[in-house]
Parts: structure tokens; C-alpha cells; sequence
């Protein structure tokens, strides 16, 4: 047996103290008229117990032989009390006590529900094996990009123009095509505005944006004001790029590049 | 003289190996890479069970868990952009390391270098090719990856703090791109450079200062180059490399990609 917890043996010990006087008028009553009136004393003595375990209990009682647990089944947490309590109270009282075939008498702690301790488990998610569905289309996408690139290599050659000279500066000179947006900013605006202001602000709200957005959804239509500013900010430089790539030509002036042609290297 | 008897047989040629295949499969460096369960050891049937064992017992477990959404194979919906970013990331670390081989960052020795590499070396002119197609695929693809994001919401709760290392591996992908145009010291390189350093100079406080020791001096010259090919070999890619770590951990820790919409 194992040890009995302190905190058990007070509460069987007010228990006991309570069905000392309790019974003493209910006992009266219980004298002449049997289990029935034990019975009657019972939801009064506690509403928390549910009314089907009482119902249960004095089932059991009524058998004679006092068989049967107060409430059986998983689920229920239930202490054994072995010599004393026996005797406190044998019938009714501020309990619901039911006496085991042993002598023993059992008592309803608690009533556990299954959702509350119980893992439950989460819903599954349809999943599926990263290989091969997942690996074989990255295997193939890497392969096609290798394969691009590799005949692209072979027919174009990268360029290499004349060694550097500081003295002789090319007409015009451009920058690399991604910072092209930028340089074409600059024939537009005074330098602070177009090479420092606008970029640092649309790198610094692009860097902020999931901090700036708090609209959860992700659903396209729910957010046509995000896409709408995002597609205008990328056309914006999208255009720029396109118009100093390949519509200015010597000192940076607008050219047609089918009239004038390209002045554009990668 | 007494006459050894040894009726043990000299081990064949055959025998020696057999010893010699045991000895390696047997060692702890093999059973370290060959993980127990592992295809290359027992054969590769298609079972779940292997299935798994081929991210569980191999290198890709770092990239990839063993199971992914069902969604997020769609290549509808990726377009395989930020997987295609960090393949080209390797393959421009690979044809890099080749290039390095015959290049000297000097401005006196940089541009024939690059001339012999195309004429003179096997396979050079091809490599350095790839190299700079590959470059401005990079660009392209970590572009289209940031817009994909975007208009997937991707960037959303709980995947914030990602699209902020997503940007700054951006920056960083523009910036090595931008540092490798210097490095073959032609006419379109230097006045490429001249013109994107130009800009930096106008930044208020501290341009003309980040600008001086970026290029080694008030204008462009042996220094730069020699600045600018340690921040393309490796100053940018060691930092880049831990940035793509922390980006591609993230993924994993928020769940895999995002979606379905």
C-alpha cells in the first residue's frame, strides 16, 4: 500500500468529523425507514457529485452486501481508505460512501475528463515524402538551370572591352543593370533625392514590410491594397531600368535604340 | 637450415582486398558517413522507410524534413526560385574557385590575365562565361524571389523576421554582384563602378568617408581592385553564406513554406 498523502488524510479527517455529526440526526431518521432515507440526505449533503454517481452508489447499497465501487470505469479517480474510515460512517453522511467487499471504502476524488490531461492529437497535415516528390523537381529545376546556362555560356561570350584608363571615359558610361534604376533616378533629381532618399526609403520600408502590413490574410483579394503598392514600386523601377538601359545614349541623352542602337552591356 | 612450415596459403590479391573493403567499410569514418540504414550501404528499395532514410541519412537533412506539405511541392507555386538562387550560388562558388586560379588582382596583371584565361587556358573562356551569366541569373532569381514572397504574403506571421534576412540577402547578392564587375578591369568595369561608386558619395555624413575606403583612395585604382577581390572572394560570400544559413534554418522553423493561399 502506498503511503497516503497529507493533504488525503486531512480531508478524511474533516470527513470524518463532519459525517461524526451529520449522522447523528440523519442517522435517526435512516433508522427507521432504511437505505431510502440515507439516500434522500445525500444531494443535499453535496450538489457537486453528479447525480447519476449517487444514483449508482445507492444501488450498490441496496444490494445488502455493499458490492460495487462508488463509480467505476475509467476516468474516475478513486482513494481507498482502509481501517477507520471504515467505521466513520457506514451509511450516508457527507460522503457518497460506498463499502468494498473487503471492508474497504472508497471515495470520489475527482472526476477527470479525457480532453484536459489527454494529449490529444493534432490534425494531421497531408503530407508527403520530400524524396523523391520534393528532390527530383529540385533536381530537374537545378539541372535545366545548369543546362541554361551552360549553352548560353557556350554561345555568348561574356564581355571584355579595352583595359581600364581613367583618361578615357566611355560615352556614355553606365552602371550595371540593376543599379541602372538608380542612375537614371539621378538625370531626374538633384543627387540627395535620387541617390540616397528615395532608394534608403523604399529599401527601409521593403526591409519593415511585415512589420508595416499587419493585414494576416494571404488571400489575394484581401489584400489588393499591399499587392497594388508593391506591383507600383517594382514597375517603377522596373520602367526606369528599361528607359536608362536602353533609351539613353552619349552624354545621357534620350535615344530610340531602333533608330540610334544599344548602348547596353551586361 | 630449418625449412619454415607454414601451412597457411599466401593470401591471393583477391583476399587482400576483401581485407582491405572490410578494413574501410568497417572503420568509424565510414559508418560516420554511410549512416546505419543508409542506401549506400543496404541498397535503395522504394518503401517509406527508405524513402526517408534518403534525407534522414544524408547531407540534405540539413535543407530538407524527412516529410513537406503537400502544397509545397507544387513548382506552380515556388517556381523553384529560391532553391534556383542557392544553386547558383554554388555554381558561382565553383567556377569562381576555378577563375581565382588565374587571376591576379593587380592593375597591371588583371586584364591579360582575363585575356589569357579566355585564349589560353582550357575551358576558361566557358567558365568565366558561366560565371557571369550565372551572376546576373543570381541577380534575377533573388529579384524574382523577393517579388514571388511578396505577392504570396509570405512574409507574413510567423515568417517576419525571415523576409528581413531575405533583404539583406538581397543587398548582399547586389553587392557581390556589383564587387565582381570591377575584377576584370576593362573599360565597362572601371566606369561601371565609377559611376555606382559616384553615387554612394552622395550619401549624407559618412558617403565620402565609406566611399574613400571602399575604393582605397579618392578614386579608383590598384587598391580598389585589390579591396574589391577580397570582398568578392571572401569577405561578401562568408558573410552571405551565414545569412543563407540563418534564411534557410528559418524556413524549417517556421514550418516549411508558406501557404496554400
Amino acid at each position: 500500500m502506498t503511503e497516503i498523502p497529507e493533504h488525503l488524510l486531512k480531508r478524511a479527517k474533516a470527513a470524518r468529523e463532519k459525517s461524526a455529526d451529520a449522522p447523528a440526526d440523519a442517522a435517526a431518521s435512516a433508522e427507521g425507514s432504511g437505505t431510502g432515507g440515507a439516500a434522500a440526505s445525500e444531494p443535499a449533503a453535496d450538489p457537486r457529485i453528479p447525480a447519476h454517481l449517487l444514483e449508482r452508489s445507492r444501488a450498490a447499497r441496496s444490494k445488502g452486501d455493499g458490492g460495487g465501487d462508488a463509480a467505476g470505469g475509467g476516468g474516475v479517480a478513486v482513494a481507498d481508505k482502509v481501517g477507520a474510515v471504515v467505521t466513520a460512517a457506514p451509511a450516508g453522511g457527507g460522503v457518497p460512501v460506498g463499502a468494498g467487499p473487503g471492508g474497504h471504502t472508497q471515495r470520489l476524488l475527482t472526476v477527470v475528463k479525457s480532453g484536459s490531461i489527454q494529449e490529444v492529437k493534432a490534425a494531421p497535415v497531408d503530407k508527403v515524402h520530400t524524396w523523391p516528390h520534393l528532390l527530383a523537381a529540385e533536381f530537374v529545376a537545378a539541372l535545366a538551370c545548369l543546362v541554361f546556362t551552360f549553352l548560353f555560356s557556350v554561345w555568348v561570350n561574356a564581355p571584355l572591352y579595352e583595359v581600364a584608363n581613367a583618361n578615357a571615359t566611355p560615352n556614355p558610361s553606365k552602371a550595371p543593370w540593376y543599379f541602372m534604376g538608380l542612375q537614371e533616378l539621378l538625370a531626374w533629381f538633384h543627387p540627395m533625392i535620387a541617390g540616397v532618399t528615395i532608394p534608403g526609403v523604399a529599401l527601409i520600408v521593403l526591409v519593415f514590410a511585415p512589420y508595416i502590413d499587419k493585414n494576416p490574410s494571404n488571400k489575394p483579394e484581401d489584400r489588393k491594397f499591399a499587392t497594388s503598392l508593391m506591383t507600383v514600386h517594382l514597375m517603377f523601377w522596373a520602367v526606369l531600368t528599361i528607359i536608362g538601359s536602353f533609351f539613353r545614349g552619349p552624354g545621357f541623352n534620350f535615344v530610340l535604340p531602333w533608330v540610334d542602337g544599344l548602348f547596353f552591356h551586361l | 637450415m630449418a625449412k619454415i612450415i607454414d601451412d597457411k596459403p599466401r593470401p591471393t590479391a583477391k583476399d587482400r582486398l576483401n581485407d582491405t573493403v572490410d578494413a574501410v567499410q568497417g572503420s568509424q569514418a565510414w559508418s560516420s558517413i554511410f549512416r546505419p540504414g543508409s542506401i549506400f550501404r543496404k541498397g535503395y528499395t522504394d518503401s517509406p522507410r527508405n524513402r526517408s532514410y534518403v534525407i534522414m541519412n544524408s547531407v540534405l537533412y540539413h535543407l530538407h524534413p524527412v516529410k513537406v506539405k503537400r502544397h509545397a511541392v507544387k513548382v506552380s507555386y515556388t517556381l523553384c526560385l529560391g532553391g534556383l538562387s542557392f544553386f547558383l550560388f554554388i555554381l558561382l562558388t565553383v567556377t569562381g574557385i576555378f577563375l581565382m586560379f588565374f587571376y591576379r588582382p593587380e592593375a597591371t596583371a588583371a586584364w591579360n590575365d582575363i585575356a589569357n584565361l579566355e585564349t589560353s587556358v582550357t575551358f576558361g573562356l566557358l567558365v568565366r562565361n558561366m560565371h557571369r551569366w550565372g551572376a546576373h541569373l543570381m541577380v534575377l532569381a533573388v529579384f524574382l524571389h523577393m517579388a514571388r514572397v511578396f505577392y504570396h504574403g509570405a512574409y507574413k506571421p510567423p515568417r517576419e523576421f525571415n523576409w528581413v534576412i531575405g533583404v539583406i540577402l538581397l543587398t548582399l547578392t547586389l553587392l557581390l554582384s556589383f564587387t565582381g564587375y570591377l575584377l576584370p578591369w576593362d573599360q565597362l568595369a572601371l566606369w561601371a563602378v565609377a559611376v555606382g561608386t559616384e553615387m554612394m558619395g552622395f550619401t549624407p555624413v559618412f558617403g565620402q568617408e565609406v566611399r574613400f575606403v571602399l575604393l582605397g583612395g579618392a578614386e579608383i585604382g590598384s587598391e580598389t581592385l585589390l579591396r574589391w577581390y577580397v570582398l568578392h572572394v571572401l569577405f561578401l560570400p562568408f558573410i552571405i553564406v551565414i545569412f543563407m544559413a540563418i534564411h534557410f534554418w528559418r524556413v524549417r522553423k517556421d514550418g516549411g513554406i508558406s501557404g496554400p493561399l
